[in-house]
């Protein structure tokens, strides 16, 4: 039998020529990452096993982003613990305020992952560096103290759903409305324990950032991982970002898949997931009138420059609603610098938005623009499960960054096209 | 090795933000965790659970982040196992990591009462509903968890074959 993309990696890295779905494996690992909520649990048990060094420092990534700046004094200790752990192995990707960004941004960013590794992070979307035809999953704080410790980690081998993209997507459409389409399509458990793999000439179309975006998704299907082919554009960034020598790994043609789906993306709406999974999608037609609090528009899901930039399409000469908080988090330093020299600041500060420092902040109802009893946001985020982003009867609605940046002029959840916005052809 | 208790039972899609609020992620301990478990779902779990209690819930279980404090809050309130018709793929690593027993049993799942006593025979996957009388047979564990959870997680097992 064939193997699928992430079939012929974890192979690769088992040592194996070969495997099937369900076969346990123990695979040698390019990358072990942790944030500051995650890498406490895991260093308090890495110490338990009695080691000086860790397996190999430049194969780790500490990444405080989720309550930094440090947002109180219980926060302010984590950071510090993972500060000295990193100091005290060696281990030369940890990453202080003023060069962190957002972990799943930062890192393809920083070159450190690349098509062919196998990744393991203690924070779910670390499938995001699926886009870069790598496999990358989540895991927990002890998986990722043993990784720590070994360089290893044992998987069962994942069946796998094929996604076959084409076409392109409209206007104001992007990797965010596939995925939340895709997501609405199965459910929040369709792809559980499965890989989701990426192919076809629209997978070939979209952007690095759109596919970014996607893959950061795959979790919420309850996906194991998410993959894109490799192809020009990936190679052109990885090339880019990195110095590092990478693999490509293509499925054979008669691997098999558990589903196969075909999906058009040029016949894809806005899509909005409301309260409280992501699963419950709605196409932007269908909303209702639902006025907002606030917007986020930022995180791992899509905090990059192009979701700057279609943000600033948006707002440019528009104001945010005299009733809505308009908070965009860029996701990176580079990112940050980027979207100012563009002059897309100019555009969000006179919209009357606000700009943060890159941070996870509100995603997770860290800080940053939490919400009060009965408030709604329109968020770029990737959850939005009771009390996310803050009081348990608050509600958020996931949504694209034209999305977002279009319900912030509303005041309620819209999109650009009925702002008076033409709409001319990708 | 077996637990026996009374059932809190909850539904589908029980996910790690109701588990444990990520407002109470500032701390890894165990006790402080507990004391804020499923307090965006159920505010009276965590008064009302014994310790020895068996928690039981639909599809999904445990979705969402990888926040290891959510099985972390779940042992540490007294709950013996968790026993659910699925689990999320992280949550069911995490769990088996930390020693926090778990079994996938679709039929227990959804037969199973809130408020019923059951015991388990976690070696064999063994469920009986003591309330009723019914019987279901979970999911085995692959050998290679067994080791890990009768290494009493997989620190202590790694401790072991270094």
């Amino acid at each position: 039998m064939g193997m699928t993309m992430t079939q012929k990696i974890l192979a690769a890295h088992a040592g194996l020529d070969s495997v099937v779905p369900g076969q346990l494996i123990k695979a040698k690992l390019d990358m072990v990452l942790g944030n500051d909520i995650t890498s406490p649990v895991a260093i308090k048990e890495f110490d338990k096993v009695g080691l000086n060094s860790v397996f190999d420092i430049n194969k780790i990534a500490i990444v405080p982003d989720h309550f930094t700046p440090n947002k109180d004094i219980k926060s302010a200790e984590q950071v510090k613990i993972c500060r000295e752990f990193s100091k005290r192995m060696g281990i030369v990707n940890f990453f202080e305020v003023g060069q962190m960004g957002v972990e799943h941004a930062l890192l393809p960013e920083k070159g450190l992952v690349v098509p062919g590794d196998v990744i393991i992070g203690a924070d779910s979307h670390t499938c995001t560096y699926g886009a870069l035809g790598a496999f990358s999953t989540g895991i927990g704080s002890t998986d990722m103290a043993a990784g720590m410790a070994t360089g290893e980690a044992w998987f069962k081998v994942p069946e796998a759903i094929k996604f076959i993209l084409k076409g392109k997507p409209r206007k104001w459409v992007g990797g965010k409305d596939v995925i939340l389409h895709i997501i609405g399509m199965i459910g929040v458990d369709g792809a559980l324990y499965k890989s989701m793999e990426f192919i076809g000439d629209g997978a070939h179309a979209l952007s690095m950032d759109d596919r970014f975006t996607m893959a950061n998704m795959a979790i919420e299907a309850g996906a194991k991982n998410g993959i894109f082919e490799v192809d020009e554009k990936t190679k052109q960034y990885v090339e880019e970002h990195s110095v590092r020598s990478y693999t490509v790994y293509k499925a054979d043609e008669d691997a098999e898949y558990s589903e196969v789906f075909e999906i058009d993306l040029a016949a894809i709406k806005s899509t909005v997931a409301f309260p409280h999974l992501p699963e419950n999608a709605r196409t932007i037609d269908n909303v209702g009138d639902i006025k907002i609090d606030q917007v986020i528009i930022g995180s791992c899901t899509n905090g990059r420059i192009e979701d700057m930039r279609i943000a600033a399409e948006v707002l440019k000469g528009r104001k945010v609603h005299a009733d809505v908080r308009c908070i965009i988090i860029p996701a990176t330093q580079k990112i940050w610098k980027q979207a100012m020299n563009e002059g897309l600041f100019d555009i969000f500060i006179d919209a009357g938005a606000a700009i943060s420092t890159p941070t996870c902040g509100p995603c997770l109802g860290g800080h940053m623009g939490i919400l009060a009893k009965g408030e709604r946001a329109v968020s770029t985020t990737n959850r939005n499960f009771v009390g996310r982003m803050g009081h348990p009867e608050s509600e958020v609605y996931l949504a694209s960054p034209a999305i977002a940046a279009a319900s912030a002029i509303a005041g309620k959840i819209a999109g650009p096209d009925q702002l008076g916005l033409v709409i001319s052809e990708k | 090795m077996n637990a026996k208790g009374k059932v809190i039972k909850y539904g589908n899609n029980v996910d790690t933000d109701v588990i444990i609020p990520a407002r109470y992620l500032t701390t890894s301990d165990p006790a402080e965790l507990a004391s804020h478990c499923m307090e965006d779902l159920d505010e009276k779990f965590i008064s009302k659970v014994q310790k020895g209690d068996v928690m039981v819930a639909g599809r999904n279980f445990g979705c969402g982040s990888s926040r290891e404090h959510a099985p972390i809050a779940i042992k540490a309130s007294g709950i013996s196992c968790v026993i659910a018709e699925t689990f999320a793929r992280i949550f069911y690593r995490n769990s088996i990591n930390i020693g926090l027993p778990i079994i996938e049993c679709a039929e227990a799942a959804q037969d199973i009462k809130d408020g019923d006593e059951v015991e388990i025979d976690f070696d064999k996957g063994f469920i009986t509903n003591l309330t009723s009388g019914k019987t279901y047979q979970g999911q085995p564990f692959p050998e290679f968890m067994q080791k890990i959870i009768s290494a009493d997680g997989l620190i202590n097992f790694i401790k072991s074959s270094l």
